[in-house]
């Protein structure tokens, strides 16, 4: 509580409130008042956020924060909030993340600023909800609502073809989502009551477990997303304007995956392990196969999008080994990729800004001209590919580690990315920013300014202080990992 | 914290705060500050290097960690330092080459517009090493590993607008990886079997589990320390350019020449020799791992001298010449000669370091031509670099007394009395190179300071030796090349200099018998007579005679050895195969998979066809909706006398009994 306000429910309904107030400043005759109260509104919303980490108590699992409400008393439904360690960081995260992108779409947003600035804030908001409800029905409110926001930032502000990407986008995670209330219904009517810690102590067989994992799993492994449902990723990526590209990629991707941590485990952990394999073939067929994908992009965001996907694969990968390195790891990979591939997306958009191509083919030579940028870039593209001292190595070793617990070949086949997440990396860094100067119109490029300067640089920070020194980020979530583990060994069969 | 571990500290960060200080502010410090920033900072670092040397000499050993990385599950990830006998060997050598390498620097790169940016990469690298080297555990280690390889990329395309030179370092960097595939495997191999990560707890616990096994195929149990040293032995074929992965190191000449020196001669190529020698416990406990070690070294021994043989580029030469002394020092390795590979490590650094960069002031004299071919007769301009070059090639020829007869032979003599299978094979492939070793390196020296003078006109009219910069630190790596073998074969190897920080069993101690009061003296006239000394003689003679007395020669030879000289030329063709096979083989792959996959059957079939169906059924139902009432009112009529009839089937079948 702060100044007696509940503060879980400010981190939620700040940065809502504050896009009410940005879509209230209308048109765009007032377009820089819109910037400066999303602003304000984007840098008091991580504020607020930090007292959950100061707060929290890392001894303990559980959940913390707890607020609890009626909201629909006839159905048991009730406005039910609260953190643990695995949450802790992706709340952190989110909030971290808002600003970021207000600032990256300070200038460049030049049409419906208000509208795009209050988006953001909004879905920061939801998402925010989406990682601290308690509630199953409060979640999947949360959870849909997260849609519309990113619906009309990739419909209004997208590429040519941002209809197509838009839809695709929608419908896709749309239908996976409606086989998750049909599993969130049949659970109300189990044990009812909606509370997601109530479905934790409910036994239930093994046929009604699959059921109800397989309907999760639609719903989460569109979101992470995991093969074979990944296809709309890289279409949103490439229509996406550069900040709708930096939330999908380093929050939204990472509901799935917080999704099978909080539902798939703990209440269908029979189901998990008998389909552990499954799951884990899948996440090793996103780690090669997407790694080898990527390598053959010739448009740059395309290029990330697979990476992001090769790189969530280890997210999946890590869960379902069930050790604590491996669950850790892929926590951490979370958090590690949000940083990374957020920064590697805003690149993208500093030089998309300046030359309106993504297509590698247009580039070359840029270090000669922005060589500030270029060292910029490096950073993130060796944190892409993983290299010890950045964030990206972090979650990938742990995962790497936790795999070879299981079994060697899994681990083989995880460190592959070793060599493919290199290559397509290096690959595209070296035919965009090495070389002689392309054509006349990177001849014309123009370093980064001191706003995209801010936004790398504070990126940069993140990504090497969380590989040089990830203890405390892991030491957060031990206890919620160590319950959560104890929990999925558990039967619930009866 | 003691005094002595603040001093353990201070060799590593003293080099980072150059390379950082100058990283972020070199262009406002400007040039001179920046190299001397960098260079104050690789002093300190020496100098404390030596400070730890007397300390640890006088018995004192540290093993701690500096900070938790992280813990998670019951494992512990920390950032420490093992400081021993063997690691204070390795940073003086690190620090004393790049101390050297970061003089020259001043005046091989003086007019390059991005000298700042050099100081501060050789710096970070100097520091990446130590932390490499002084590491007590092997995520430290991989951390080091990695970050050497990252400044390697960063300096081989250090001139990022030639071709070539991007080429060269992605080239590395992307084998490399292959090599910390397998390295990176063979840690989490570590983890998974020992529990923890830390080298001291490791090797306590490697006898009990020395016969454990683990069947990566089923069926077919290998030892799990088979498994491991294997594992780990691939990436140091990766960082140490072993064959077949030894494919970027030529192609890093790309790079700068003090880069060269530095990483690609002195040190960061020998971390895989090292990495081995700090395992020894470990690998002490597989045969099966000894053998595979024996056999690459062999091969990279032998078969990259070839190479040598044939290249016009001085860099080049010098480069396959590196190829082939990691082999060397590789199959030491392999014969658990351990210390005798570090001691070749020590002496190579000193002397090959020297050819680089006399290869390098050579080329400030040309105008940066690197070809052989147009060179002849520099040794009049240039007496001091002619000098130094002639030191460093006796002494890589393995002429006594310079440094590299001792360790040479003592190699050649440690894997002739090995028993490991494998052995054979290497001492013949050693032997055998001792010839071409010694002829392609006169070759070089013949062709560049000997002969007619065959440069035009007006860069012969230029030639003059090269500034105080570039020829005091040749001097000061001479002097090592001339003295370091005898004076250090006593206490490196006789001496029991490593201790406990080098471990063989008793079976594998090829050296052992050299412990018995032994001169460096007596070394030298017992193997005036020996086989080796020989071909190394006569290797000298036939370049002489190909070169000076006979220069038409050579091109006749190549004529009438036309496929031979074919294949050599062309390297064995590796590259064209690792560029068909691996590279164009993982694009055909991934374009197969992404059309073929992602936009044929996920997209094209799946996702747009269900679109599609979804469409065109909705199509056809809209043709229903046509507007006229009377269609509507005979669809109402139709469906109440369907569901009338329906009901009254449901009671006949259901309801009725």
């Amino acid at each position: 509580m702060i100044l007696g306000i509940p503060l879980l429910s400010l981190v939620i309904w700040l940065p809502i409130v504050a896009g009410v107030a940005v879509l209230a400043t209308g048109g765009d005759r007032n377009a820089n008042l819109a910037r400066m109260i999303a602003l304000v509104g984007s840098v008091l919303g991580f504020i607020v956020a930090i007292p959950i980490y100061t707060g929290f108590n890392a001894l303990q699992g559980g959940m913390q924060f707890t607020e609890l409400q009626p909201w629909v008393e006839r159905f048991h439904v009730n406005y039910h909030l609260g953190v643990d360690g695995i949450s802790l960081w992706l709340v952190l995260l989110n909030c971290f993340t808002t600003p970021l992108v207000v600032i990256a779409g300070w200038k460049v947003i030049e049409k419906k600023v208000a509208q795009y600035m209050a988006a953001f804030l909004i879905m920061s908001g939801i998402v925010n909800g989406v990682f601290m409800a308690l509630d199953a029905l409060l979640f999947y409110v949360f959870w849909e609502a997260m849609l519309i926001p990113m619906f009309i930032i990739i419909g209004v502000w997208g590429g040519p073809n941002r209809v197509y990407a838009a839809i695709k986008f929608f419908l896709y995670t749309l239908l996976g989502s409606l086989l998750m209330l049909v599993a969130l219904i049949y659970l109300y009517h189990q044990s009812g009551s909606f509370s997601i810690l109530d479905y934790y102590k409910l036994p239930l067989s093994m046929a009604a477990q699959v059921l109800i994992f397989l309907a999760f799993f639609v719903a989460f492994a569109v979101k992470v997303p995991m093969w074979p449902v990944h296809t709309w990723l890289p279409d949103a990526h490439v229509e996406a304007p550069t900040g709708g590209s930096v939330v999908l990629a380093a929050i939204m991707l990472k509901v799935g995956a917080y999704g099978f941590l909080r539902f798939s485990l703990p209440i269908a952990p029979d189901a998990s392990h008998a389909l552990s394999g499954f799951m884990i073939t899948l996440s090793l067929i996103a780690v090669v196969y997407i790694g080898l994908v990527a390598l053959v992009q010739s448009d740059m965001k395309k290029l990330i999008a697979y990476s992001s996907i090769s790189h969530m694969g280890f997210v999946t990968l890590g869960i379902f080994i069930f050790n604590a390195i491996g669950t850790e790891g892929a926590i951490v990979q979370m958090i590690s990729h949000g940083l990374v591939s957020g920064a590697m997306f805003l690149c993208v958009g500093v030089l998309y800004d300046r030359l309106h191509s993504r297509q590698i083919a247009d580039y070359g030579g840029v270090a000669n001209k922005m060589p500030m940028f270029a060292a910029f870039f490096m950073l993130f593209s060796m944190a892409n590919s993983g290299l010890p001292g950045t964030s990206g190595f972090a979650g990938e070793f742990m995962v790497i580690l936790g795999a070879m617990k299981a079994n060697f070949w899994l681990a083989f086949a995880a460190a592959s990315t070793l060599v493919f997440g290199a290559a397509y990396t290096l690959w595209m860094y070296k035919r965009v920013i090495f070389g002689a100067v392309a054509n006349s119109h990177v001849s014309e490029l123009m370093d980064i300014n001191s706003r995209e300067f801010l936004f790398l640089a504070i990126l940069a920070v993140g990504v090497l202080g969380m590989g040089l020194y990830p203890l405390p980020v892991a030491n957060i979530m031990h206890a919620s990992v160590n319950d959560l583990l104890l929990h999925v060994a558990q039967s619930k069969l009866q | 914290m003691t005094d002595m571990q603040k001093l353990y500290l201070l060799v590593p960060l003293a080099p980072l705060a150059g390379a950082t200080v100058t990283g972020l502010f070199g262009r406002k410090l400007g040039r001179s500050a920046s190299h001397w920033i960098t260079i104050l900072g690789v002093a300190v670092a020496f100098i404390a290097s030596l400070a730890v040397f007397q300390d640890v000499k006088a018995g004192h050993t540290f093993n701690g960690a500096v900070y938790t990385w992280l813990t998670t599950g019951d494992v512990r990830f920390e950032v420490g330092f093992l400081i021993d006998r063997l690691t204070v060997l390795m940073m003086l050598v690190v620090t004393f080459v790049s101390l050297m390498v970061h003089v020259y620097t001043i005046g091989y790169m003086h007019d390059d517009d991005g000298y700042q940016r050099f100081f501060s990469y050789i710096s970070l690298f100097t520091f990446s090493m130590l932390m490499l080297v002084m590491s007590n555990n092997f995520l430290q280690l991989f951390f080091g590993w990695e970050a050497v390889g990252l400044v390697s990329y960063l300096l081989i395309g250090f001139w990022f607008t030639r071709p070539t030179a991007i080429y060269a370092n992605l080239k590395a960097f992307l084998v490399n990886r292959v090599g910390d595939f397998g390295f990176l495997l063979g840690i989490g191999m570590i983890l998974a079997h020992f529990g923890t990560l830390d080298y001291a707890a490791v090797f306590a616990r490697a006898p009990s589990i020395a016969q454990d096994t683990v069947e990566l195929i089923p069926g077919s149990p290998w030892l799990v320390i088979t498994v491991v040293c294997i594992l780990l032995f691939i990436g140091a074929m990766g960082k140490s350019a072993q064959f077949p992965l030894h494919v970027w190191l030529p192609d890093s000449m790309e790079g700068p020449t003090p880069i060269s020196a530095l990483i690609h001669a002195a040190t960061m190529v020998t971390a895989g020799i090292f990495m081995v020698a700090r395992m020894s416990p470990l690998f002490e406990l597989s045969e099966t791992a000894l053998s595979f070690i024996l056999v690459i070294g062999g091969i990279t021994a032998l078969f990259m001298a070839f190479l040598g043989v044939v290249q016009n580029d001085i860099k080049r030469v010098v480069a396959y010449s590196t190829l082939s002394q990691l082999g060397y020092m590789t199959v030491a390795l392999g014969a658990s000669a351990y210390s005798v590979a570090i001691f070749h490590l020590m002496t190579h650094a000193f002397f090959k370091a020297l050819l680089f960069l006399g290869a390098g002031s050579v080329i400030i004299a040309m105008h940066h031509e690197q070809d052989m071919r147009k060179m002849g007769g520099l040794r009049k301009y240039m007496p001091i670099t002619y000098w130094c070059v002639v030191i460093g090639s006796l002494a890589l020829s393995g002429i006594p007394p310079f440094a590299g007869f001792f360790s040479k032979d003592m190699i050649i003599d440690a894997v002739r009395d090995c028993q490991i299978p494998g052995a054979g094979f290497a001492y013949f492939a050693v032997v055998c190179g001792v010839f071409v070793t010694a002829f392609y390196t006169f070759r070089l020296l013949f062709m560049t300071f000997h002969g007619k003078p065959r440069m035009d006109h007006h860069t012969e009219s230029h030639l003059h030796e090269s500034p105080w910069t570039v020829t005091v630190p040749l001097v000061m790596l001479a002097i090592p090349s001339v003295y370091a073998g005898w004076a250090y074969i006593g206490p490196l190897l006789y001496g029991n200099y490593f201790g406990s920080a080098i471990h063989v069993s008793e079976s594998h101690d090829v050296i052992g018998h050299l412990r018995e009061a032994i001169t460096p003296g007596k070394i030298v006239v017992q193997n005036l007579t020996n086989l080796p000394f020989l071909l190394a003689l006569l290797g000298i003679f036939s370049a002489w005679v190909l070169y000076i007395l006979k220069p038409e020669w050579p091109a006749k030879i190549a004529d009438r050895f036309r496929a031979i000289y074919i294949v050599l030329d062309n390297k064995y063709y590796f590259d064209e195969f690792n560029d068909r096979f691996f590279a164009g083989g993982a694009r055909r792959i991934g374009n197969f998979l992404w059309r073929l996959g992602d936009v044929k059957i996920i997209d094209g079939f799946f996702v747009n066809g269900s679109a599609k169906v979804v469409g065109g059924i909705s199509r056809l139902i809209r043709e229903l909706q046509s507007g006229y009432v009377y269609h509507y009112a005979f669809a109402m009529i139709f469906g109440l006398f369907a569901l009338l009839s329906l009901s009254g089937l449901i009671d006949a079948w259901f309801v009725k009994p």
